[in-house]
């Protein structure tokens, strides 16, 4: 048994840190939640030169990592410093996904993809969807030699600056069927693609995408028709895996700003952290903290492991994340008082971080049930 | 026991409802309902309307313009105004100021202030925290010194209610820095206008501008607008902290946020079936509804005991505490119901925009909602200011 990092991983670590502490500081952050594009393109190109999206994907794919726990060790850095950049929707969910089902020729995006010249974007939640993977309404119709796509997809994360969107829509079977979902690389000039775009509350944009009739060649299918759904559940896992351990270093920065306020906040003549009656809740929140950590190794380490443990895993990880990041978002606010409610304070954005990471594929609910369904299976 | 109404209170209640139905204006309660932020006009035509009722003072004696109303009839009003989503009555001039001029302030200041409150004429704000008195409210800076027949008033006070809206202040200032913290201070009545005050807006964590920082730098302040005695302000504020406890459960407010969880949960589906039906997000709903039907019931309780001329005293800390629990339940139920839809920011919920929402109906504010709404368990004498004065009072020791 050894939880160390291995050097590599230990390595990449230490260099993003240090390159977030330096440089991704709350003014900057602040000046990124504030711009049009709701990322920093300099920042963006900094970090993928720094090999943080090659990280995100394996040797065969271009990369040097790929794995779960690389996975874990980047997001808890990015989630760490409140970092609003697209990794997970241009890398993990987008390249994944090219990477995965790609024929050669659609494997050549990946090149742009890790040197972060091109993004992508995960167009596959439908405003009835909710977090059911497999809920897809958008089709997918073979016109000669074409194939049209008619649909709406919700909340497109990263969809606006994504080169190319990778778009779910069903060939054939009934609306919740796993079998007969395609997945297609759309180009974002295509006739017939709209979007609607919108700032998100925690940062980053998204948009609703309308899909009127459009027009691909049969070459901009990934993989074998209808078959796509084992993969986006394996990407979906992926995903989790980010967001699970994104929370988990959002609830770290969290915890040090509670734990410095406590010990400098001045009520009554002394600092409030020298009242037993906080200095207990404060407690709570570390044991939780450790809690959550175990589950996102857990989580990370069955990420290529067989897909029942792997999902069984992962709802774990979610569940218990969800719950504990629900506590420590709310309670280190109450811990602060009213500074924790203004926009410009560090715990402020942090806390919609963590609080809104529940709101991508699956809040706590949805993955408690996937758990008893699968436990009981 | 008894748990229903008398036949004169259910007559009171239909009174109630039919001035909501004739005079609320229908846009007015779907801004409300739809959780959008109300301008100062919004809030001024509401007032307005009820002060042509003669209802919008219902804790004010009568000899003052108010309505008199006992604790249950007030009760009744707060609850149908709030199934009805009328806005809330401003409070700082209405329900926080006035008690205490009609308690300690002179006859020339009832008789000048009070119907300006009535008329709109004046906005008030209250001037009482300070960035190093928050919980520890008697530690507060902020000086005046007396110079002839003017005080001159220096320091800093923060999160100001709609203080951008106001055009007076009442304020705790220390005019005697030498005694007991609580020994030291006085009431003030200031004219927002008076050179060298300033006002900054803070910007919540969900965008709003609904707090201010409100400096005072050598602002001169006429003797006259010293309320009762000079360094007797603790006096006052306790008494006007008092007050602001009315309505402290926010019964109508949980059961309006209740109705709309269940409203968006019937929409929402999930797995292809309906959201309300799944059973956890059931029983998260049957939870907090069963919580709220027992402190609606402690809640009458007290309002009852207080209609016989009981004080509450520490049930008005029980009913913060749990009240503010209940409601920021509430909120958490409205963004799991919302799903991704959680997400968008809403821009347009800030103020005016006409943009047609993203998401389904009822899940565009519901997340910064849940995020603005953390301030219920901070404000008004933290939750935790609450759990000593019970534990003092109930177990006898020091807070």
């Amino acid at each position: 048994m050894n939880f160390d990092l291995t050097d590599e991983r230990q390595m990449l670590q230490d260099s993003l840190r240090r390159f977030l502490t330096d440089r991704y500081t709350t003014q900057v952050r602040n000046d990124i939640l504030n711009s049009d594009t709701g990322y920093s393109t300099e920042i963006w190109a900094q970090l993928a030169e720094l090999g943080i999206i090659g990280a995100l994907f394996t040797e065969d794919q271009g990369g040097y990592g790929g794995a779960g726990f690389d996975i874990a060790v980047v997001f808890e850095e990015l989630g760490r410093a409140g970092v609003v950049e697209p990794f997970l929707d241009s890398a993990v969910l987008g390249g994944g996904l090219i990477a995965a089902l790609g024929t050669e020729a659609q494997k050549t995006l990946l090149e742009q993809v890790i040197d972060g010249s091109l993004l992508l974007a995960f167009a596959h939640g439908e405003p009835a969807s909710r977090y059911d993977l497999s809920h897809v309404q958008t089709t997918a119709t073979i016109q000669d030699d074409s194939i049209v796509l008619s649909g709406r997809k919700a909340v497109a994360v990263n969809a606006e600056a994504a080169g190319f969107l990778i778009v779910s829509a069903r060939e054939n079977g009934a609306v919740m069927d796993q079998d007969g979902i395609s997945l297609f690389l759309v180009p974002a000039d295509t006739p017939g693609l709209s979007l609607r775009g919108y700032p998100l509350l925690a940062g980053g944009r998204a948009a609703e995408v309308e899909l009127d009739h459009v027009t691909l060649p049969a070459s901009a299918r990934l993989g074998v028709a209808g078959q796509a759904y084992p993969v986006i559940a394996e990407r979906a896992a992926a995903a989790s895996v980010a967001l699970a351990a994104e929370t988990l270093g959002a609830m770290e920065t969290a915890t040090v700003l509670t734990r410095d306020y406590l010990q400098t906040r001045q009520q009554f003549g002394r600092p409030i952290g020298s009242f037993q009656a906080l200095q207990h809740r404060m407690a709570d929140l570390l044991i939780e903290l450790e809690q959550a950590r175990s589950a996102v190794i857990n989580a990370a380490g069955h990420l290529e492991g067989e897909p029942h443990q792997r999902d069984l895993h992962i709802a774990a990880a979610r569940n218990l994340v969800a719950r504990t990041g629900r506590l420590v978002s709310e309670e280190t606010i109450q811990l602060h008082g009213g500074i924790a409610m203004t926009q410009e304070y560090e715990l402020a954005h942090i806390a919609k971080r963590i609080t809104m990471a529940e709101h991508r594929f699956g809040d706590a609910d949805h993955h408690l049930e996937q758990f008893i369904d699968l436990s009981t299976a | 026991m008894d748990l229903s109404f008398s036949a004169e209170e259910q007559a009171f209640r239909a009174e109630v409802c039919g001035f909501l139905a004739d005079k609320l204006p229908p846009e007015l309660a779907q801004t409300v309902r739809d959780g959008r932020g109300l301008s100062k006009d919004n809030y001024e035509r509401w007032h307005a309307l009820l002060n042509e009722q003669g209802w919008l003072a219902p804790n004010w004696p009568k000899e003052f313009g108010g309505c008199e109303w006992n604790a249950v009839q007030r009760h009744i009003f707060e609850d149908e105004c709030c199934r009805a989503h009328a806005p809330r009555i401003v409070p700082f001039g209405l329900s926080m100021l006035a008690p205490v001029l009609q308690k300690f302030g002179s006859k020339q200041q009832q008789d000048h202030y009070l119907p300006r409150i009535l008329s709109s004429q004046d906005w008030w704000c209250q001037g009482y925290s300070e960035p190093g008195a928050g919980s520890d409210l008697a530690s507060l800076k902020t000086k005046a010194v007396r110079d002839g027949d003017t005080y001159v008033v220096n320091g800093q006070k923060t999160w100001t209610t709609l203080g951008q809206y106001a055009n007076w202040i009442f304020c705790l200032v220390r005019t005697d820095p030498t005694v007991k913290q609580q020994a030291g201070i006085s009431f003030l009545l200031i004219d927002m206008d008076t050179p060298g005050i300033e006002v900054r807006p803070i910007i919540l964590l969900d965008g709003t501008h609904e707090v201010n920082e409100v400096w005072f730098t050598d602002v001169r302040v006429p003797v006259e607008n010293l309320v009762g005695e000079e360094n007797m302000g603790w006096t006052y504020a306790k008494y006007l902290l008092t007050h602001e406890r009315t309505n402290i459960a926010g019964v109508g407010f949980s059961q309006a946020g209740l109705a709309a969880v269940k409203r968006l949960a019937r929409s929402q589906m999930h797995r292809g079936r309906p959201l309300i039906e799944n059973p956890h997000f059931a029983a998260r709903v049957a939870r907090v509804e069963i919580d709220l039907m027992a402190m609606s019931t402690t809640n009458l309780r007290i309002i009852s005991g207080a209609a016989k001329g009981q004080a509450p005293g520490v049930e008005s800390s029980m009913l913060k505490v749990k009240g503010t629990q209940i409601r920021q339940e509430i909120n958490d139920l409205a963004r799991r119901a919302a799903g991704v839809y959680a997400m968008p920011f809403a821009s347009e919920g800030v103020e005016g925009s006409n943009e047609a929402p993203i998401g389904p109906e009822g899940t565009t504010h519901v997340a910064a909602q849940y995020f603005n709404n953390r301030k219920l368990s901070i404000f008004g004498g933290s939750n935790e200011i609450q759990r000593n004065i019970i534990a003092k009072v109930k177990l006898g020791g020091g807070a």
